[in-house]
């Protein structure tokens, strides 16, 4: 039933109806997923302001460009890999497979860590040669979008630890909805790091 | 399978019944105990803002006489008076405090559907609260930068507070920030997911919907503050360049350049504007409850309120720039923002005309609620026309730094919420603790505080159409000003007095009901909405008993013609309502 068919409905007539429009109520998704359809929806309104005060930063003079260190690409490829494991997790766990399953997610959890610790020698690397934060605004915002991303990020392993605990626990049925949400995220965060990563390297 | 509301599902919904104490009224993850502890916490740093702007008149109205306000502490007031009132308080009191309660009492459900997150979300509040006071604590005490915070000055030497002030109150704002999504994800998704059977959603009350567009614009802007806040805060500290220019801050050439604070402006304003319907549409909604259930009437044109509530919510996210008139902007960029500003009249307009419809011919009981409707409608209409001419680019560049717009955006802003709110909490507060507020009380309250305010405000239009400069700290020798001028600034400041000692009444009046209080029926109002059909007033944990409610009609079922009474509650099924013509002799609130 479409929203705009909802919202024209006439609620003042057809008391007592409890099927139809006027008082079938069918959720589309869990509300664990609606939760984080929501989320993921602030979370992009805060990427998508960063990313427009980062053009309208640009257009002063003082901008130089930055050298972006090569092992960026190394540290995507990483993050790719773990989202392709965190799907793998949820495939196996929607044909019933923890065991397997429960692999996959701690191989999607090392190698986020690793991303986050490959962003985090991508630092060092630049304020070892000298780019420092206030020295330029292309360094600066350079460390915010990597550092709001890896938080990220940083926050759903704190929900896939949480996931392991009810794993161990033998709570299949709650686990292998939430197996599932943990894909969407990791899919999620890899694209907004796609997205900036391009706007990294172009501008 | 026609219906599979998670509310219904009760292995799903884990309640996490209080064990203890400190389970039910300290950790606890029932919304109404959050609802209460958000209110609460919410009034309290009201209070502490309300004295603030009570330090301000003092000032303004007999300068040279307090010898304990100096300029910088007038700034700092200035600040955390503002950012007080519109975030901490009424965001927080509107959403936090009512959305907590009313929404799943009003959409029949056992409780929000991430309690724990519930919780969370009121200490993180809680925390952003205690590290904005901590600020008053710090050396150089808070910010003094305005409630604005606008770079270059908030972190430039010659502004108060430009130490652990600013500092405190940017952090401070990012935990709101964190506070708030976790709140409002809990809001939208119990709207989405657990209505109880029957309840679509052109059958929810108004208030619902109010709160519900309410925290999505919420969600969807406050990015917006917490941008700003995380890159001035990284100028505050690092010493980057996202906002400040190459400036001479006394004398000396700063280590920043290229940074654009109109760039602040935008975005700060980006988050600002719907952040006036954040505050607005859950008002609203309340507003038209509150109309029909106390006028005996169903508020007249449902959809159009439900359609325009919707339509404020997606315009008042293209109508920012017009704070920033002034700012120096493209003549088209302005008109552009002009024309949006007078488009979101209409939908605002068409509310104001429906209430007063509703009010038409209604069977109006005159209650303590009542009261405040109506004066809310007279004070949101001034507010309001008194917008359309700030809207207008020619109009307001020569009012914009006047006290004009003090006097239009507290009339439209400070007063028409707090009605609605105390008319609110004179309507719910049976609900919520199981007595009513003593009536006579309620009423010297309204009318002393409708006059008082009305005579704070008024003449704050008429000083700044003769120019009185706004943010000013003392006037001193004025030619253009009038000697009334100063006259008229300190009846201000008399009045501001006044209704401040009145809040005392009504603090008084929550605190003595609570013991003293008649004891409230279950539905005192005689509403039709779920709340007020709860099995136990107040509800217990899980709201319903051992079976949750039924929805089998709307929520304004009043003077339906042929019932024999003025209501049907959304409960009642067709079969079960008394017929004006059948032998139905019952005491009213027999089927409660």
């Amino acid at each position: 039933m479409s929203f705009f068919r909802k919202v024209t409905s006439k609620p003042w007539e057809h008391a007592g109806e409890l099927e139809g429009i006027h008082g079938d109520f069918q959720p589309v998704s869990t509300a664990s997923r609606t939760g984080l359809v929501m989320f993921l929806a602030v979370v992009s309104s805060m990427f998508l302001l960063f990313i427009v005060s980062y053009y309208t930063r640009m257009q002063s003079a003082d901008w130089e460009v930055l050298k972006d260190p090569r092992i960026l690409w190394f540290n995507t490829l990483v993050l790719v890999l773990a989202s392709v494991a965190m799907q793998m997790a949820s495939n196996l766990s929607k044909r019933d497979k923890p065991g397997r399953a429960s692999l996959y997610l701690v191989g999607g959890t090392v190698l986020t860590l690793v991303f986050i610790a490959g962003q985090v020698a991508a630092w060092e690397q630049l304020l070892v040669a000298g780019y420092y934060a206030a020295s330029n605004p292309a360094n600066a915002f350079f460390y915010l979008f990597t550092g709001l991303h890896a938080l990220h990020l940083v926050g759903g392993i704190w929900f896939l630890v949480r996931l392991g605990i009810k794993l161990r626990q033998h709570d299949y049925v709650q686990a292998k909805q939430n197996v599932a949400l943990c894909a969407t995220y990791w899919h999620y965060l890899l694209l907004v790091w796609l997205v900036l990563f391009a706007l990294l390297l172009r501008t | 399978m026609a219906y599979v509301a998670l509310a219904d599902k009760d292995h799903e919904q884990h309640l996490h019944d209080p064990q203890s104490f400190i389970s039910k009224y300290i950790w606890s993850q029932d919304h109404k105990v959050i609802a209460v502890q958000y209110s609460l916490t919410a009034i309290a740093i009201g209070m502490v803002a309300l004295v603030l702007s009570l330090m301000m008149r003092l000032q303004l109205g007999f300068p040279d006489t307090f010898s304990f306000i100096t300029p910088d502490e007038y700034y700092q007031a200035i600040t955390l008076h503002g950012m007080i009132m519109v975030i901490y308080l009424l965001t927080a009191l509107l959403l936090g405090g009512f959305g907590n309660y009313l929404i799943p009492l009003m959409v029949g459900a056992r409780d929000m559907v991430f309690p724990f997150m519930n919780m969370l979300s009121y200490w993180v509040y809680l925390l952003s609260v205690l590290v904005l006071c901590a600020s008053f604590f710090v050396s150089g005490g808070p910010t003094g930068a305005g409630w604005t915070l606008y770079p270059p000055q908030a972190v430039l030497p010659g502004t108060p507070g430009i130490g652990g002030g600013i500092v405190l109150m940017l952090v401070s704002l990012v935990l709101f920030i964190v506070a708030f999504t976790m709140g409002g994800l809990n809001y939208v998704t119990t709207v989405l997911q657990a209505r109880c059977r029957g309840m679509t959603l052109m059958r929810m009350p108004l208030s619902v919907w109010g709160i519900f567009v309410a925290t999505i614009l919420g969600l969807l802007a406050f990015p917006a503050l917490l941008v700003t806040g995380i890159m001035l805060l990284l100028d505050a500290v690092l010493g980057t360049s996202f906002f400040m220019p190459a400036i001479l801050s006394m004398g000396e050439q700063t280590k920043t350049a290229g940074g654009s604070p109109i760039l602040f402006q935008h975005l700060f304003w980006f988050f600002g504007h719907p952040e006036v319907y954040i505050v607005a549409l859950p008002a609203f909604g309340v507003i038209s409850d509150l109309v029909s259930v106390h006028a005996r009437k169903n508020i007249f044109g449902y959809r159009m309120m439900v359609w325009a509530i919707l339509a404020i919510g997606g315009i008042s996210f293209i109508v920012w720039a017009h704070h920033m008139y002034v700012s120096g902007m493209n003549p088209y960029f302005g008109f552009f923002f002009a024309t949006t500003t007078l488009i979101i009249a209409i939908p605002t307009a068409l509310k104001i005309y429906n209430w007063v419809l509703t009010l038409w011919r209604g069977d109006i009981r005159m209650t303590v609620p009542m009261f405040f409707v109506i004066g809310f409608i007279f004070t949101f209409i001034n507010g309001g026309l008194t917008g359309l001419f700030l809207g207008n680019v020619a109009v307001d560049i020569p009012l914009s730094d006047t006290y004009f717009v003090v006097g239009h955006f507290h009339m439209v802003m400070g007063v028409s919420p707090i009605l609605v709110i105390f008319g609110a909490i004179y309507h719910w507060y049976p609900k919520i603790t199981g007595r009513m507020l003593n009536d006579t009380m309620g009423k010297i309250h309204f009318w002393l505080t409708l006059f008082g305010t009305y005579a704070i405000y008024l003449p704050m239009h008429y000083l700044g159409i003769q120019g009185l400069p706004r943010r000013y700290y003392a006037m001193g020798d004025t030619s253009f000003l009038d000697e009334s001028t100063q006259a008229m600034n300190a009846g201000i400041s008399v009045a501001a007095l006044f209704v401040a000692v009145v809040q005392l009444l009504f603090l008084f009046n929550l605190f003595w009901s609570l013991f003293k209080g008649k004891r409230a029926e279950k539905n005192p109002w005689k509403a039709t909405t779920l709340e007020w059909q709860t099995p136990d007033n107040p509800p217990v944990h899980g709201n319903w008993g051992p079976e949750l409610p039924v929805v089998h009609r709307w929520a304004y079922d009043y003077s339906v013609p042929g019932a024999a009474r003025d209501y049907i509650p959304q409960t009642m099924a067709p079969e079960d309502v008394p017929r004006a013509d059948d032998s139905y002799h019952g005491e009213e609130g027999e089927h409660q």
